[in-house]
Protein backbone atom coordinates (compact mmCIF):
# COMPACT_ATOMS: atom_id res chain seq x y z
CA UNK A 1 0.00 0.00 0.00
CA UNK A 2 1.65 3.49 -1.21
CA UNK A 3 1.93 5.53 1.82
CA UNK A 4 0.37 8.85 1.54
CA UNK A 5 0.32 11.97 4.06
CA UNK A 6 -2.67 13.42 5.98
CA UNK A 7 -5.76 14.82 5.22
CA UNK A 8 -7.03 18.48 6.60
CA UNK A 9 -9.60 20.82 5.74
CA UNK A 10 -7.09 23.01 3.84
CA UNK A 11 -7.03 20.08 1.41
CA UNK A 12 -10.35 19.43 1.28
CA UNK A 13 -11.10 22.96 0.46
CA UNK A 14 -8.32 23.06 -2.30
CA UNK A 15 -10.50 20.24 -3.61
CA UNK A 16 -13.50 21.77 -3.87
CA UNK A 17 -11.56 24.96 -5.40
CA UNK A 18 -10.48 22.82 -8.15
CA UNK A 19 -13.44 20.57 -8.83
CA UNK A 20 -16.49 22.63 -8.64
CA UNK A 21 -14.58 25.67 -9.32
CA UNK A 22 -16.08 27.92 -6.11
CA UNK A 23 -13.01 30.55 -4.69
CA UNK A 24 -10.87 29.54 -2.63
CA UNK A 25 -11.92 31.50 0.20
CA UNK A 26 -15.81 30.25 -0.41
CA UNK A 27 -14.04 26.74 -0.75
CA UNK A 28 -12.65 26.53 3.06
CA UNK A 29 -16.21 28.36 4.39
CA UNK A 30 -18.43 25.56 2.87
CA UNK A 31 -15.88 23.07 4.00
CA UNK A 32 -16.34 24.33 7.56
CA UNK A 33 -20.43 25.11 6.78
CA UNK A 34 -20.66 21.05 6.16
CA UNK A 35 -18.56 20.15 9.37
CA UNK A 36 -20.53 22.28 11.96
CA UNK A 37 -23.87 21.62 10.71
CA UNK A 38 -22.89 17.83 10.94
CA UNK A 39 -21.72 18.67 14.49
CA UNK A 40 -24.79 20.60 15.49
CA UNK A 41 -26.90 17.88 13.87
CA UNK A 42 -24.97 15.41 16.69
CA UNK A 43 -25.15 18.13 19.27
CA UNK A 44 -28.89 17.82 18.73
CA UNK A 45 -28.70 14.14 19.44
CA UNK A 46 -29.46 13.20 15.88
CA UNK A 47 -27.33 11.00 13.75
CA UNK A 48 -25.84 12.26 10.35
CA UNK A 49 -26.57 9.59 7.66
CA UNK A 50 -24.06 10.32 4.10
CA UNK A 51 -25.90 8.25 1.51
CA UNK A 52 -22.71 6.33 -0.33
CA UNK A 53 -20.52 7.14 2.64
CA UNK A 54 -21.80 6.33 6.11
CA UNK A 55 -22.79 7.11 8.78
CA UNK A 56 -22.04 8.86 12.21
CA UNK A 57 -24.03 7.18 14.93
CA UNK A 58 -24.82 8.05 18.72
CA UNK A 59 -24.58 5.96 21.61
CA UNK A 60 -25.05 6.53 25.18
CA UNK A 61 -23.24 4.65 27.61
CA UNK A 62 -23.73 3.88 30.67
CA UNK A 63 -22.08 4.07 33.96
CA UNK A 64 -18.98 1.18 34.30
CA UNK A 65 -16.22 1.07 36.53
CA UNK A 66 -12.80 1.52 35.19
CA UNK A 67 -9.43 0.88 36.78
CA UNK A 68 -6.06 3.02 36.41
CA UNK A 69 -3.93 0.83 34.73
CA UNK A 70 -1.17 1.94 36.28
CA UNK A 71 -2.32 2.61 39.81
CA UNK A 72 -5.04 0.01 39.84
CA UNK A 73 -7.38 2.23 41.98
CA UNK A 74 -10.92 1.65 40.21
CA UNK A 75 -12.74 4.94 39.12
CA UNK A 76 -16.32 4.72 38.32
CA UNK A 77 -16.56 6.08 34.75
CA UNK A 78 -19.65 8.03 34.19
CA UNK A 79 -22.53 7.76 31.63
CA UNK A 80 -21.38 9.38 28.55
CA UNK A 81 -22.78 9.73 24.71
CA UNK A 82 -20.05 8.49 22.44
CA UNK A 83 -20.57 9.35 18.89
CA UNK A 84 -19.24 6.39 16.24
CA UNK A 85 -19.02 5.50 12.49
CA UNK A 86 -20.37 2.84 10.66
CA UNK A 87 -18.95 3.37 6.79
CA UNK A 88 -21.58 2.66 3.67
CA UNK A 89 -20.71 -0.78 1.92
CA UNK A 90 -19.87 1.21 -0.82
CA UNK A 91 -17.00 2.74 1.15
CA UNK A 92 -16.00 -0.38 2.59
CA UNK A 93 -15.50 -1.40 -0.70
CA UNK A 94 -12.81 1.17 -2.04
CA UNK A 95 -11.01 0.95 1.29
CA UNK A 96 -10.40 -2.59 0.99
CA UNK A 97 -10.01 -2.70 -3.01
CA UNK A 98 -12.05 -4.88 -3.81
CA UNK B 1 -29.98 14.23 9.40
CA UNK B 2 -29.05 12.78 5.84
CA UNK B 3 -27.44 13.47 2.52
CA UNK B 4 -30.09 15.67 1.04
CA UNK B 5 -31.14 17.85 4.34
CA UNK B 6 -27.03 18.66 4.44
CA UNK B 7 -26.97 19.94 1.06
CA UNK B 8 -30.75 21.19 1.90
CA UNK B 9 -29.25 23.48 4.80
CA UNK B 10 -25.85 24.43 3.21
CA UNK B 11 -28.02 25.43 0.30
CA UNK B 12 -30.23 27.98 2.38
CA UNK B 13 -27.17 29.39 4.07
CA UNK B 14 -25.85 30.17 0.54
CA UNK B 15 -28.11 31.67 -1.70
CA UNK B 16 -25.97 32.60 -4.41
CA UNK B 17 -24.81 29.46 -5.15
CA UNK B 18 -26.92 27.09 -7.37
CA UNK B 19 -28.34 23.97 -6.14
CA UNK B 20 -26.21 21.97 -8.20
CA UNK B 21 -23.06 23.81 -7.48
CA UNK B 22 -23.86 23.00 -3.56
CA UNK B 23 -24.75 19.30 -4.28
CA UNK B 24 -21.49 18.93 -5.85
CA UNK B 25 -19.68 20.26 -2.93
CA UNK B 26 -20.92 17.81 -0.85
CA UNK B 27 -20.56 15.20 -3.29
CA UNK B 28 -16.43 16.53 -3.34
CA UNK B 29 -16.49 16.45 -0.09
CA UNK B 30 -17.11 12.78 1.05
CA UNK B 31 -15.56 11.48 -2.27
CA UNK B 32 -12.16 13.65 -1.26
CA UNK B 33 -11.79 12.11 1.82
CA UNK B 34 -13.14 8.32 0.74
CA UNK B 35 -10.29 8.38 -1.85
CA UNK B 36 -7.28 9.41 0.61
CA UNK B 37 -8.33 6.67 2.74
CA UNK B 38 -9.08 4.13 -0.41
CA UNK B 39 -5.15 5.32 -1.05
CA UNK B 40 -4.37 4.37 2.46
CA UNK B 41 -4.07 7.90 3.99
CA UNK B 42 -5.63 9.88 6.85
CA UNK B 43 -8.01 13.13 7.22
CA UNK B 44 -8.02 14.66 10.41
CA UNK B 45 -10.26 17.60 10.65
CA UNK B 46 -9.27 19.20 14.17
CA UNK B 47 -12.92 19.49 16.36
CA UNK B 48 -14.37 16.86 13.96
CA UNK B 49 -12.06 13.64 14.08
CA UNK B 50 -10.17 11.74 12.64
CA UNK B 51 -11.02 9.05 9.83
CA UNK B 52 -8.06 6.21 9.14
CA UNK B 53 -7.99 2.50 7.89
CA UNK B 54 -6.87 -0.11 9.96
CA UNK B 55 -6.00 -3.67 8.69
CA UNK B 56 -8.06 -7.13 10.00
CA UNK B 57 -6.29 -9.88 9.89
CA UNK B 58 -7.32 -13.34 7.74
CA UNK B 59 -9.34 -15.70 10.13
CA UNK B 60 -11.19 -18.89 9.81
CA UNK B 61 -14.86 -18.03 10.00
CA UNK B 62 -17.78 -20.56 9.76
CA UNK B 63 -21.22 -20.48 7.69
CA UNK B 64 -23.67 -20.14 10.41
CA UNK B 65 -26.13 -22.17 8.49
CA UNK B 66 -23.69 -24.95 7.47
CA UNK B 67 -21.63 -25.23 9.75
CA UNK B 68 -18.58 -25.09 7.27
CA UNK B 69 -14.93 -23.36 7.75
CA UNK B 70 -14.75 -20.76 5.39
CA UNK B 71 -11.31 -18.92 5.56
CA UNK B 72 -11.68 -15.19 5.19
CA UNK B 73 -8.88 -13.04 4.08
CA UNK B 74 -7.34 -10.00 6.07
CA UNK B 75 -9.13 -6.65 4.83
CA UNK B 76 -8.41 -2.68 5.17
CA UNK B 77 -11.42 -1.35 7.08
CA UNK B 78 -12.01 2.39 7.32
CA UNK B 79 -11.90 3.60 10.98
CA UNK B 80 -12.88 7.15 13.10
CA UNK B 81 -12.74 8.42 16.01
CA UNK B 82 -14.24 11.28 17.13
CA UNK B 83 -12.46 14.56 18.31
CA UNK B 84 -11.88 15.78 21.57
CA UNK B 85 -14.04 18.99 20.99
CA UNK B 86 -16.54 16.32 19.24
CA UNK B 87 -16.99 14.31 22.58
CA UNK B 88 -16.92 17.23 24.82
CA UNK B 89 -19.58 19.01 23.15
CA UNK B 90 -22.18 15.69 22.88
CA UNK B 91 -21.61 15.77 26.93
CA UNK B 92 -22.09 19.13 27.70
CA UNK B 93 -26.10 19.61 29.13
Amino acid sequence: MRSVGTLTRADLADAVHHKVGLSRSDSLTMVESILRLMCDSMSDGENVKISGFGTFLLRDKGERIGRNPKTGVEVPITPRRVMTFRASQMLKDRVSGA
Amino acid sequence: MIRSELIEALAQENPELRPEEVEAVVTCFFDTIAERLASGGRVELRGFGAFSTRERAARTGRNPRTGETVEVPGKRVPYFKAGKDMRDRLNSD
